[in-house]
């Protein structure tokens, strides 16, 4: 994408997102990410099963992520769109020690968007930069998942009818947790106030902190679920994982402490929400998802229109 | 007439006042041992502006921005003269840019540039304390963690 219609962007001169890429959460201004969201919304209760007709995307997974891939490929089906593709390193010529910049040079002739996974981070900033048509950033490495922010962002306005002045926990493993990262960046742009819960060894990372602080945002670190689950308007919970812990011993102590279940929401607000990017294993008690503060399946169905919504504005067709 | 600890060059750049504990670092980046033409180097000199400081002369060589915006990193308090004739023709004092590319590695394994044929570029976040975040991989990393390339 030219430097110039970045600059015209950023500089709010249009909400015009065609050709742009969707690389960092970093990359987006409260408005857009409102344009985005209010897109996917008009998307999900309108009528547009032709919408991408005519349109092909490359699904470019160099790691395995069937959620992400499936929920790219489900935006374009739906709407009428083409898609091709790899789900596998194995299968692209990377495994032959093709450079990134190479490969995508390759696949812009087949494709009018790309949509891709990759382990390395930056990745996705590279393959944007090789590219002529937009790239969509399924995940680079542990960097940025943008489309997951923003499906989180939608999960949360849908339900509260509102991003301004809510009061979010996030909870488990706050220091590995890209998720975390993203959704709180992007949640300092609505004056949220944070909690982030977790094991001492599991904060945030500084750097992160210290981001929020720059952006002026409101936050708190406590260890304890329990003292602060009834100021939540919302609970983001991320999975610990085991591997994670050089000593065995401090994970069994914790693992406990972050599970959500039917007596820990003793206290909570009838409307506090509990989110998770999935997959769980046993940090929500099976127990929670028939009661209504379970949003995390609906919150994966959001995946869906959000991904047209950048599908379409990418892509610059009319919605 | 003032002695010179070094001798003086024709033609070429002269990097002074670079402090003493970074004197071979700049030798090193700017890959000088490589250099057919005269090289000198001096350290721990006497200097009135920094207690103890180091010159480097090399003759014949004018510094590419890539070169510079390393010595920049490495010694900002440094000056550059550029020598014509045995005289100093253009002076200048350095200054950290606001993007660098090319000059430092990311010193985040799993970034892609260090994957991929592909020029490093970080973002300078903070001049006065120098800190730095990848373009690519969007990590910080503060001065004492910067790797010249």
């Amino acid at each position: 994408m030219d430097i110039n219609h970045r600059a015209s962007i950023l500089i709010g001169e249009s909400m015009n997102f065609k050709g742009r890429d969707i690389i960092s959460m970093r990359d987006f201004s409260k408005a857009e990410i409102m344009h985005v969201l209010n897109t996917a919304k008009k998307i999900e209760n309108g009528n547009y099963s032709n919408l991408f007709s005519g349109k092909v995307m490359a699904s470019l997974f160099f790691e395995p992520s069937t959620r992400t891939r499936l929920s790219f490929e489900s935006a374009m089906n739906r709407l009428g769109g083409k898609v091709l593709g790899f789900a596998d390193k194995g299968v692209s010529s990377s495994s032959k020690g093709e450079s990134l910049g190479d490969a995508i040079k390759v696949v812009e002739g087949y494709s009018d968007v790309i949509a891709m996974r990759h382990p390395l981070e930056g990745a996705a900033r590279l393959a944007a930069e090789a590219a002529s048509i937009p790239v969509i950033n399924g995940g680079d490495g542990s960097n940025q998942h943008p489309t997951q922010t923003f499906l989180d962002l939608y999960t949360i306005l849908k339900t509260k009818k509102t991003l301004e002045g809510l009061t979010v926990g996030f909870i488990g493993d706050l220091k590995y947790g890209r998720t975390v990262h993203s959704l709180a960046h992007a949640l300092s742009h609505f004056g949220a106030e944070m909690y982030f819960i977790s094991p001492d060894s599991l904060r945030m990372p500084k750097d992160d902190l210290n981001d929020l602080k720059a952006m002026g945002a409101s936050f708190h670190e406590v260890n304890d679920l329990e003292k602060v689950i009834g100021k939540l308007d919302v609970l983001y919970a991320t999975r610990i994982q085991r591997e994670r812990f050089p000593d065995q011993l401090e994970y069994e102590k914790v693992k406990n402490s972050y599970v959500i279940s039917k007596k820990t929401l003793q206290d909570a607000r009838k409307d506090m929400i509990i989110m998770h990017p999935l997959p769980r294993v046993n940090e929500i008690s099976e127990e929670v998802d028939g009661t209504p503060h379970a949003l995390y399946f609906e919150q994966a169905r959001n995946g869906v229109p959000i991904r047209q919504a950048l599908l379409a504005l990418t892509l610059g067709v009319d919605v | 007439m003032k002695e010179l600890k070094v001798s003086a060059i024709r033609d070429g750049t002269v990097i002074d006042h670079v402090p003493g504990d970074v004197v071979f670092k700049v030798v090193d980046v700017l890959n000088l041992e490589k250099s057919s033409e005269t090289v000198m180097v001096a350290a721990n000199l006497k200097s009135s502006r920094i207690g103890q400081k180091g010159i480097i002369k090399v003759s014949g060589k004018i510094l590419t921005k890539e070169e510079v915006d390393k010595i920049a990193l490495l010694a900002p308090n440094a000056t550059l003269n550029i020598i014509r004739d045995y005289k100093v023709a253009e002076k200048a004092s350095l200054s950290v840019p606001d993007v660098l590319i090319n000059v430092i590695k990311c010193n985040n394994p799993n970034c892609i540039t260090n994957n991929d044929s592909v020029k490093t570029k970080f973002t300078v976040v903070s001049k006065d304390n120098i800190r730095v975040r990848c373009h690519y991989c969007e990590r910080y990393i503060d001065k004492e963690d910067i790797k010249v390339l």
